[in-house]
């Protein structure tokens, strides 16, 4: 009784409402900064999707931007009849060819260990591509040609820049005296400037103010008379002047002492240890490259070649062509079946167990980790049936499992959206009811079902664990010409790749991305349009 | 040659509708209305009775043939095979197959030419029988039902019941594809636990089926059950699919939430497509993205704050993991969320709640069981999601709890476990098909338990 009387005291005096004292502004700020809160956090949310993706397309697409080129090294090579006999053709050493080629334009590799080098720097698949161009050109046999091979890969990244610096020149105040044009030589320098290239090239210093330059400190070639010298240690000397060894790597044009400010200094600061290519295979590829012997081409190797262990020759046709092979089978199989089911679980099937039983399957095989299918496709179509390992047509299969219920559940989905009215209709002029659902609700379903098939391909086509079960990871060089020869997909090569240590296959890797990426999006383009175009809302 | 009958198969099936129609009408002189059934409803019925059972008997030959011949060939020459393990015989019978057939030869002797001799003669013989069988029953086929057509005669019926079962059979696949599932995981896993106790799988906290000379069971009846302890997988794949739904749950749900009461429509416009980019992006690239960018990332932050994180620590997988789930959690949300009656925000607004008190305390707790549903589906995709892993996490088999570490889950040994030359009849493999069956296992129990939640605690608004 007590609350009656305090409440009508209160609305006599009517004191200041609740909801507008100071407290419940502060409640009020507190509300609204809250509801800014949430709103910043969802927003955040998308933020970092969005990031996400960002970030990973353009890690993919600035990898896979020098994988479009390539680097070829053009060599007048003599196919002269004394070299090729045009009678024999298959049993002439053509890499041997290319070498020699190679060899007449780097002088200076006369050791064992140089030549080795030099060998090194053209692709070991160079004299099989001459081989093969003869054998369709055979107008190049018998006299010398200038013919482009490609680079090795090492030698390749070089020259794209993603191995090594080029290194900066820097004139040298110092006039230069050689020794001798060839081997270890020692130099004269009039000033002292080489020293400090020395020390802030991060050379360990010995006895006597001696720089040793050989162990863990950046390379400093030296180009004097037209040849260029590796300094491997530099020592003061009296008169401010500095002696230096160092080793000819290009021989100078004579010893005369060359002027202050004739001779330049090449600084590449990462060491020669450090990095996967030489100081000399740097010298000769920048001296092939003065010479307008090397140039970069679009990578035709990459989009028509096979699998190869060599990266420079590696490409991605085959697992292409594997790709479409085994989508075909997909679709063939996936395709029919997955319609059929849908119209019989939709129009025909009475409401009893056992499709209650099937509806409840379709569900729960859409959720069935995809590597489960691939143990399935191990166990029944290889190890029960026999089937060919690694072939296009198991791989197939194995989606084709796979999709079939992404496919029913589009499918059933876009046959319901036909309004009863049509088939009430066509059944009203006496058609059956299988022409009804053939006659009339299949092609007004058809948009939607088609747009389910392509994103379930879309999604097949990504798939890669159910096909390492089957065996399609196998290192595979011929591009597949059936169904049953052994292939790889487009996922199990970018899988393969990713595994490589060469470093020339993380440009491929992200190569190989961007084409499956391409695909999706056509894939999914065509079934938006198809959404928008054909879709028809009733 | 069987290309050929296929053609053949085809050829007849468009003469046999063309027959079946015209006799269809030249039987009523052209006069349609006397038929029971159309003229094309005629020729199909002897297009269908003349061809079908050739195509099944096809289907089937060319479905048991490839075995039934590599064991001819293995019996025949089971001397020369006799000291061999399973993968050089199936080299030889891939070699023996390939010179009879064309295709790439690995390298070749005279016992494989010889076995590829006898390859050749073995399938000429069953391509001639094959031929023989497919021209009998159509033909017997065609006779039969060239004769069956007659004005009176219901073929329309006869041809809609075969549509009918075609169609109940193509929705029976499903079924048969999960026998053949279970089926196939269980016998694998049966001979797996004859060698290994299955209590010593469940519970063994020691896995190193790989080192070679410890009894992986390259030999028979050394099979050490101590090297099948699954227990560091599970715990592996928990702490992976735990990080994963770190990143994908709050992000996911937060992602949905805004796009359904806040967005406007230029910012749906552009993030609803971000969103199913992310979810169409393949798994494998998802895997190549951590091992060369997020991996490296956090191994770097670690060392700069003076912590050892392993360069396929669990933390990047998982990180990625989550990225990968975020657009399957926001979209399976934002349905739960929009299945929320707009009444109950417009009564909650209506007694002055903001927005986001309406969906803290109004719409997520309506939308509560499907919210949790959708989570548990995200689970067991973590759960079973392979490429990721098989990319970016470790291949030991670490017990540890400690997310910058290394750790390995089922997922990634069944990989490595089937990946490669094996022999398929030892416990290495086997165990890859238990590991296959406890994976089936938990996602299947986690979808259904999924399906329980919605049923069980949902509000009915409507």
């Amino acid at each position: 009784m007590t609350d009656t009387t305090s409440t009508t005291m209160g609305a006599a005096i009517r004191p200041r409402s609740i909801h507008a004292d100071d407290a419940a502004k502060a409640r009020l700020k507190k509300r609204y900064a809250a509801e800014q809160r949430f709103k910043w956090i969802g927003a955040a949310a998308i933020a970092v999707s969005a990031l996400f993706l960002v970030l990973l397309l353009s890690t993919i697409v600035t990898q896979a931007w020098p994988a479009l080129r390539m680097n070829y090294m053009t060599l007048p090579v003599d196919l002269s009849t004394a070299k090729v006999d045009p009678g024999a053709l298959g049993s002439v050493n053509y890499d041997a060819i290319i070498q020699e080629a190679l060899a007449a334009k780097i002088p200076d590799a006369t050791s064992r260990q140089d030549r080795r080098l030099v060998r090194g720097m053209i692709s070991t698949g160079a004299g099989l591509q001459l081989r093969q161009d003869i054998a369709r050109d055979p107008s190049m046999l018998g006299k010398t040609v200038d013919y482009a091979v490609p680079v090795d890969d090492f030698a390749d990244l070089y020259l794209k820049g993603l191995l090594a610096a080029k290194g900066s020149v820097v004139p040298l105040q110092s006039a230069v005296t050689v020794s001798a044009d060839s081997g270890d030589v020692d130099l004269g320098f009039d000033k002292g400037d080489i020293l400090t290239f020395a020390h802030a090239a991060g050379a360990t210093e010995g006895e006597n103010g001696v720089l040793n330059l050989t162990s863990g400190a950046a390379s400093l070639l030296l180009e004097v008379n037209g040849g260029i010298i590796k300094l491997t240690e530099v020592s003061p000397a009296a008169n401010d002047g500095s002696t230096a060894k160092g080793t000819v790597i290009v021989r100078p044009q004579g010893t005369a002492q060359a002027a202050g400010g004739a001779a330049k200094l090449r600084v590449i600061d990462a060491p020669e240890s450090s990095r996967k290519i030489s100081d000399k295979e740097i010298v000769w590829l920048e001296g092939l490259k003065g010479q307008n012997l090397v140039e970069s081409r679009f990578n035709t190797i990459f989009f028509t070649g096979g699998a190869s262990r060599e990266p420079e020759l590696a490409g991605v046709w085959g697992a292409v062509v594997g790709s479409f092979l085994t989508m075909v089978v997909t679709l063939a199989i996936a395709f029919p079946i997955g319609v059929a089911a849908a119209i019989y679980l939709e129009e025909f099937a009475p409401k009893n167990r056992w499709t209650n039983l099937i509806e409840v399957n379709i569900n729960n095989l859409a959720a069935v980790p995809s590597i489960v299918f691939g143990l399935l496709g191990l166990a029944v179509f290889l190890n029960f049936f026999g089937l060919p390992r690694s072939a296009p047509v198991v791989g197939g299969m194995v989606l084709a499992l796979m999709t079939m219920p992404i496919i029913i559940i589009a499918s059933r989905a876009s046959i319901r959206a036909v309004p009863p009215s049509i088939r009430e209709a066509a059944l009203g002029i006496g058609a059956s009811k299988v022409q009804t659902v053939f006659h009339h609700v299949l092609p007004l379903a058809m948009p939607g079902i088609m747009t389910g098939t392509i994103l379930g391909m879309a999604h097949a086509l990504g798939e890669t664990a159910p096909l390492l079960m089957i065996g399609m990871v196998a290192f595979i060089v011929d591009i597949p010409g059936g169904f049953t020869d052994p292939a790889t997909i487009l996922p199990v090569q970018i899988f393969m790749w990713a595994d490589f240590p060469e470093p020339g296959f993380q440009q491929k890797t992200s190569a190989a991305i961007l084409i499956l990426l391409v695909f999706l999006i056509i894939m999914n383009a065509i079934a938006v349009i198809l959404r928008k175009r054909f879709e028809r809302r009733w | 040659m069987v290309t050929y009958l296929v053609f053949a198969l085809i050829a007849l099936f468009l003469a046999a509708y063309f027959a079946g129609r015209s006799k269809a009408l030249s039987s009523v002189g052209g006069e349609t209305s006397k038929l029971h059934s159309l003229p094309s409803q005629h020729g199909m019925f002897l297009a269908l009775v003349s061809v079908v059972p050739a195509l099944l008997a096809l289907v089937v030959w060319s479905l048991i043939t490839p075995g039934i011949e590599s064991n001819i060939v293995k019996s025949n020459f089971a001397t020369e095979l006799g000291g061999l393990g399973i993968p050089q015989v199936e080299a030889f019978i891939r070699d023996a197959r390939a010179i009879a057939f064309g295709g790439v030869v690995g390298f070749t002797d005279a016992t494989k030419e010889a076995a590829a001799t006898l390859y050749k003669t073995v399938h000429a013989r069953s391509v001639w029988a094959i031929v023989a069988v497919c021209a009998v029953l159509a033909f017997a086929g065609f006779v039969w039902g060239y004769g069956k057509i007659a004005p009176a005669y219901r073929a329309r019926h006869i041809v809609e019941r075969i549509v009918r079962i075609f169609l109940i059979a193509c929705s029976a696949v499903a079924i048969l594809t999960t026998i053949g599932i279970v089926l196939s995981l269980i016998f694998e896993s049966l001979r797996f636990f004859q060698q290994v106790p299955i209590h010593k799988f469940l519970f063994g906290t020691h896995w190193s089926p790989q080192s070679a000379f410890t009894g992986a069971g390259t030999q028979q009846g050394a099979v050490d059950p101590n090297i099948f302890g699954m227990v560091p997988l599970f715990v592996g794949t928990l702490l992976i699919t735990f990080i994963a739904m770190l990143v994908a749950a709050p992000t996911g749900l937060m992602a949905a939430i805004y796009l359904s009461d806040y967005a406007s429509k230029p910012v749906r416009a552009v993030a609803k497509p971000i969103l199913e980019i992310l979810a169409g992006i393949p798994t494998v690239v998802y895997g190549f993205f951590a091992a060369l960018t997020v991996a490296p990332f956090f191994r770097g932050l670690g060392e700069s704050v003076g912590l050892g994180v392993a360069s396929e620590s669990a933390l990047a997988a998982g990180v990625v993991m989550g990225i990968m789930i975020i657009p399957f959690v926001s979209s399976l949300s934002d349905d739960v969320i929009n299945a929320v009656p707009q009444s109950l925000r417009d009564g909650s607004a209506g007694l002055g709640a903001t927005k986001s008190e309406t969906i803290r305390k109004v719409v997520l707790p309506a939308a509560l069981p499907g919210i949790v549903s959708a989570m548990l589906l995200a689970v067991s995709r973590a759960i079973g999601e392979t490429m990721i892993v098989v990319m970016a996490a470790g291949l030991a088999a670490n017990l540890t709890a400690n997310p910058l570490e290394a750790v390995t889950t089922v997922t990634v040994q069944i990989v490595t476990l089937l990946v490669g030359d094996q022999e398929f009849d030892s416990a290495k493999t086997l165990a890859a098909f238990a590991l296959g069956l406890v994976l089936f296992c938990i996602t299947l129990a986690l979808n259904i338990v999924a399906l329980r939640v919605v049923q069980k605690y949902r509000e009915q608004y409507d």
